[in-house]
């Protein structure tokens, strides 16, 4: 297998082990990255969060089946919390997407945070970079919107839809606290079930309060189960997209990812370099006086700083 | 490098019975695997196709309705010709003692007891996985 041109012709097994390289910082990865990367920014990537059981997984299923059958090729990441314990993780969101395992031009893929603070993590932007230049019209991610990890989806998407659902009074408080500043489109899902108003109305009450001149986030009863308003939320992204278009504003977020992707290797390459220096036996040296108190932690963390800049 | 098992714990067949197949996924995220589980009723197509879009190292495959032999070689040739050849698999459920030779001829690299112990099934993962796949 010839991972880099199977990837540009859209191979499954190429796409899939070129992510397990991305997920253990297997060498390989970044290779293909740094070699693909010119083909990518085609896609158009959309970020969904939400409590767990809101129906994000349900959602993305429907989402994915509409615009499959519009002739797109749809790619998705869902990412779910590894236990800080074992570093394992039950990756669940495939049960709920089972039945599009089959649909042509779809390939979906369950991901571990692996202990990345924020749900979304260095793994997740670079996959999307692979699914890109694998030639995905749309890549969907998924990301667990518990405290304040739905932030990041911000930064890895161009658009980005807040779930929820009718009883999770919790998160009515948490969009008061700030989530709702990255949604740009909300959906209440699980609209055939009693209660689906009542949020509605509570979600634009809040959004009332910051209404502005451009977009305003709309606010959609969806039922994922029935495959009921499915059509109007890809309706609303396409129409995101345009506003994002004419404005410019999709250029100033591609700068702006562009950034956060170059942060993301300098924190990797950073830390590998601090890593190897806190190796050294001379360094060693220095942790043992700064433990009997001969010196302090600032002096030791400033000199290893100096020699790496110098050791240029 | 910081390599991850990627198991997908997977029910063929019509038996909607998967309180086992539960535990065994939560013993084997507690083992530190990455473990995906399909849920209820799942073809032998879809199950081939899950485990090489996401690029597992093993498929278990757990089925209480007796008809495991035609189900799991059927899963096992459908990895082959999917370029997933390389994906240890491994049955479960209840499967009689005399279908197990059948079984292993067909590919299932081993079939677990109605309760074995799960500690052993995991230490048989971690000894056979597939660790040339990933070099
Ligand atoms: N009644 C109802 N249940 C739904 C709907 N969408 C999802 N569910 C159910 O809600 C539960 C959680 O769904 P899932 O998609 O896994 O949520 P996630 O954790 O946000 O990905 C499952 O039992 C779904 O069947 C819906 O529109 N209506
Ligand atoms: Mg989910």
């Amino acid at each position: 297998m010839d991972v880099q041109s199977d990837i540009r012709t859209g191979d499954t097994r190429a796409i899939a082990r070129a992510i397990t390289w991305i997920e253990n910082a297997d060498a390989r990865g970044a290779a293909l990255v740094h070699d693909i990367y010119r083909q990518t920014g085609r896609a158009y990537i959309v970020g969904i969060t939400g409590s767990p059981g809101s129906g994000k997984s349900t959602l993305i299923a429907r989402m994915a089946a509409l615009l499959a059958a519009g002739g797109a090729k749809v790619g998705i990441l869902a990412v779910d919390p590894s236990s800080p314990f074992s570093g394992g993780a039950l990756l669940g969101d495939r049960i709920r997407m089972f039945d599009i395992s089959l649909t042509h031009d779809v390939y979906m893929r369950s991901m571990g945070t692996r202990g990345s603070l924020g749900g979304l993590n260095r793994s997740t932007r670079m996959a999307t970079r692979i699914l890109d230049a694998a030639g995905f019209d749309w890549i969907l991610i998924e990301t667990v919107g518990a405290g304040q990890s739905e932030v990041d989806v911000h930064d890895v998407a161009y658009t980005t839809v807040v779930v929820l659902a009718p009883g999770m009074g919790d998160d009515i408080q948490a969009m008061k606290a700030g989530i709702m500043e990255i949604g740009d489109a909300f959906v209440i899902n699980k609209a055939d079930r009693e209660g689906a108003d009542r949020t509605l109305n509570q979600v634009e009450s809040i959004l009332h309060l910051s209404a502005a001149e451009g977009w305003n986030p709309p606010v959609l009863k969806v039922s994922a189960e029935q495959n009921a308003g499915v059509d109007e939320l890809v309706a609303v992204i396409a129409r995101h997209r345009v506003h994002l278009e004419e404005d410019g504003e999709l250029d100033r977020i591609k700068v702006r990812m562009a950034r956060l992707d170059v942060v993301e290797i300098l924190k990797e390459r950073l830390t590998d370099t601090m890593n190897t220096e806190l190796e050294r036996a001379a360094t060693q040296a220095e942790l043992e006086k700064v433990a009997t108190r001969e010196t302090d932690p600032y002096t030791v963390a400033d000199m290893i700083v100096d020699k790496i800049w110098r050791g240029r | 490098m910081e390599e991850k098992i990627r198991v997908l714990v997977a029910k063929p067949g019509l038996d909607g019975h998967d309180r086992g197949a539960k535990v065994l996924a939560r013993a084997l995220m507690e083992a530190g695997m990455e473990v995906i589980y399909s849920g209820i009723r799942r073809t032998p197509e879809q199950i081939a196709e899950v485990a090489v879009q996401e690029d597992v190292d093993v498929v278990m495959l757990s089925c209480l309705s007796g008809a495991h032999n035609t189900l799991f070689p059927r899963v096992v040739d459908l990895l082959r010709q999917k370029g997933g050849g390389d994906i240890l698999v491994l049955g479960g459920g209840i499967i009689p003692e005399d279908d197990m030779p059948f079984l292993k001829e067909h590919g299932i690299q081993e079939v677990f007891y109605p309760g074995a112990p799960i500690k052993a099934t995991i230490q048989y993962v971690r000894d056979n996985v597939h660790k040339e796949k990933h070099s």
